[in-house]
């Protein structure tokens, strides 16, 4: 890694912002750096070295003139590829949508543009954001930058494992049972997932829609949290977008970095932090909430009972949802076409093309969906998860009237061998075990690096959920333990993600 | 629990519109069958619960009606499969048998 590539997104905007260094340059670092490493990690499905350089470029120009866009003006960013931009294609990681260009950016990449961020490239993930591991891309899965034999987390793993290689200091990804949160874990960076309805959807490829949620990866707090505040805010494109201010969350992770959570309840959620996690994760974590104790927060045992139907409720909320949704890709309007030689009806063609585009994951979901949602399983099935949703939430609001807010481990494991569980969903699905619940009930949450398993050298993360529209608590609690942290060890964290490329050779 | 057979794979799967392969019929009737098991587990909550569908409060979310620019039809057609005389060409839409 060049010394650029290391950088903070901080830091590169201090720099480029007193034109010590130009965007252009930072941004060509980095474009050099996904030429050398990428082949091995596969975290980009499209970068386009002139347009980013000639954003870069339009960057430098107007700071030369004296205008700075915002506080991350000149910085490089990853975007996921289940968000529309005008001038990348979007594929969402499917066959059906490969190489299709939308006629319009998402509202979070506009405001990117705006803020005078510079877009590398598009990011890699499970098939339109549907699993934990990135294997159910279309286009090879993302290796994790600590081992390339392991995956790097889902479904926004392309972002993470960028962002942790130093491909970009910054990404967006896409959150609706855990994925921002769980490959920011896997990969060892910060990985937040605001209030749903904080950050606008308009331009996301619909997955889930009442859970989908875009959010921000950092290798720092203060980094996500900066990208938070450019993305964030009120948008009458989307319909669900909540009215009202973005809750202070630059200004939280600087409170934070002065090292004192004095009076801040902390509840441990008991349904998450036992036996279900691998000893080296459960061993990290308890580290971490005593170093929590040490920075002056009061911490208590809290019980969430109904979060044991978190994972059932959201694999029958998010298929059905998926099932609609997905509806839309039906040959005629945009993407592939398979079957249109005069011979088959449209019904067909839609069939045929829709077998075709889509991989297993999909159609298991859309197939899940589909049977959840019909007359004879409705009552039993998406009814009853729409239940369980109302006790997760009650379970939610009766810790946060005795808790600031609340932590758990990100997920129960480290990153797990590149297909150890390909065949069995299940398996699979229970990794986003810590994840869904706040998903489920729409409020905020984050993950921030707490070591390395001492089972395998491979990090853990630590989550803190806060209430809705309450996001700025997290990120206090985050920004205070990773400045102990960081202080404890010597080293910041981030400087320890080991070097893929040197992987590469010695293996 | 469930028992998800092939022919309730391939009746799923034409209310979806997959034109799903034999063997996946295989596979995925497994699948279905254990994912099911696992979601099955609501079953156990009680009737008196009201559903919740959405968590944000909102209701009726109205704008002021004023005419605004749509997109431009050459920019709406662009990423269509196929297109003709400005519009969308589609298969036509009746089967041999109807």
């Amino acid at each position: 890694m060049t010394e650029l590539t290391r950088l903070s997104a901080v830091e590169i905007a201090r720099r480029v912002q007193a034109r010590e260094i130009t965007s252009a340059e930072v941004t060509r670092a980095h474009l050099d750096r996904i030429e050398a490493v990428d082949p091995s990690l596969n975290a980009f499905l499209h970068v386009d070295r002139d347009v980013a350089l000639a954003a870069a470029t339009a960057v430098d120009d107007e700071i030369a003139a004296g205008t700075v866009r915002g506080p991350l003006a000149g910085v490089p960013v990853a975007i996921k590829d289940n968000i529309a931009t005008r001038d990348m294609p979007t594929s969402c990681a499917s066959r059906i949508l490969e190489g299709w260009r939308p006629p319009y950016d998402a509202t979070v990449v506009r405001k990117l543009r705006e803020a005078g961020l510079v877009p590398l490239g598009k990011t890699n993930l499970d098939e339109f954001a549907m699993g934990g591991s990135n294997e159910n891309s279309a286009f090879g899965p993302v290796r994790n930058p600590w081992d390339a034999g392991r995956v790097s987390g889902g479904s926004s793993g392309g972002s993470a494992a960028a962002t942790a290689a130093g491909e970009t200091p910054l990404a967006l990804g896409s959150d609706t049972g855990g994925s921002i949160r769980q490959p920011g874990a896997f990969t060892g960076i910060v990985g937040v997932k605001p209030t749903y309805g904080t950050v606008s959807r308009f331009g996301l490829v619909a997955f889930s829609s009442s859970l989908d949620q875009i959010g921000t990866f950092g290798r720092s707090v203060l980094d996500a949290a900066l990208l938070h505040e450019v993305i964030g805010g009120h948008d009458p494109a989307d319909q669900t977008s909540i009215d009202a201010p973005l809750p202070p969350v630059v200004e939280a992770a600087l409170a934070g970095a002065r090292g004192d959570l004095a009076g801040v309840r902390v509840g441990v959620v008991r349904e998450l932090s036992g036996e279900g996690n691998r000893p080296g994760v459960l061993t990290a974590f308890t580290d971490a909430v005593r170093v929590l104790t040490d920075l002056g927060a009061d911490v208590v045992e809290v019980d969430c009972p109904s979060f044991t139907y978190a994972v059932p409720a959201y694999y029958l909320i998010a298929p059905s949802e998926a099932s609609s949704n997905l509806a839309r890709f039906d040959a005629m309007r945009y993407g592939l076409r398979v079957g249109d030689d005069g011979t088959h009806s449209t019904d067909e063609v839609m069939s045929l093309t829709r077998e075709a585009g889509f991989g297993p994951e999909v159609k298991r979901r859309i197939m899940i969906g589909t049977h959840a949602l019909s007359a004879g399983a409705y009552d039993a099935l998406y009814g009853r998860a729409q239940k369980a949703r109302t006790l997760i939430v009650r379970d939610f609001a009766a810790a946060f009237e005795h808790c600031d807010v609340l932590v758990s481990p990100t997920v129960p494991v480290t990153a797990f061998p590149i297909g150890e569980r390909v065949d069995d969903p299940v398996a699979m699905y229970l990794a986003d075990l810590c994840t869904i619940p706040t998903n489920l009930a729409g409020n905020a949450a984050l993950s921030v690096p707490c070591g390395v398993s001492v089972d395998d050298g491979l990090p853990v993360g630590l989550q803190i959920m806060a209430p809705a529209l309450a996001d700025d608590r997290a990120y206090r609690v985050a920004a205070a333990y990773e400045l102990a942290r960081d202080t404890s060890s010597g080293t910041p964290f981030a400087d320890t993600i080991p070097e893929p490329a040197v992987l590469e050779t010695t293996s | 629990m469930s028992d998800i057979t092939r022919s309730d794979v391939a009746h799923l799967a034409r209310l979806a519109r997959l034109a799903v392969t034999d063997d996946e019929l295989d596979v995925f009737s497994g699948q279905l069958d254990a994912i099911l098991d696992t979601v099955g587990r609501v079953s156990d909550i009680p009737d008196d619960v009201p559903p919740t569908s959405h968590v944000v409060p909102l209701t009726n979310v109205l704008r002021p009606d004023e005419p605004a620019p749509s997109l431009p039809r050459e920019a709406a057609l662009a990423g269509a499969p196929d297109a003709e005389e400005g519009r969308f060409r589609v298969p036509r839409i009746l089967g041999e048998s109807q």
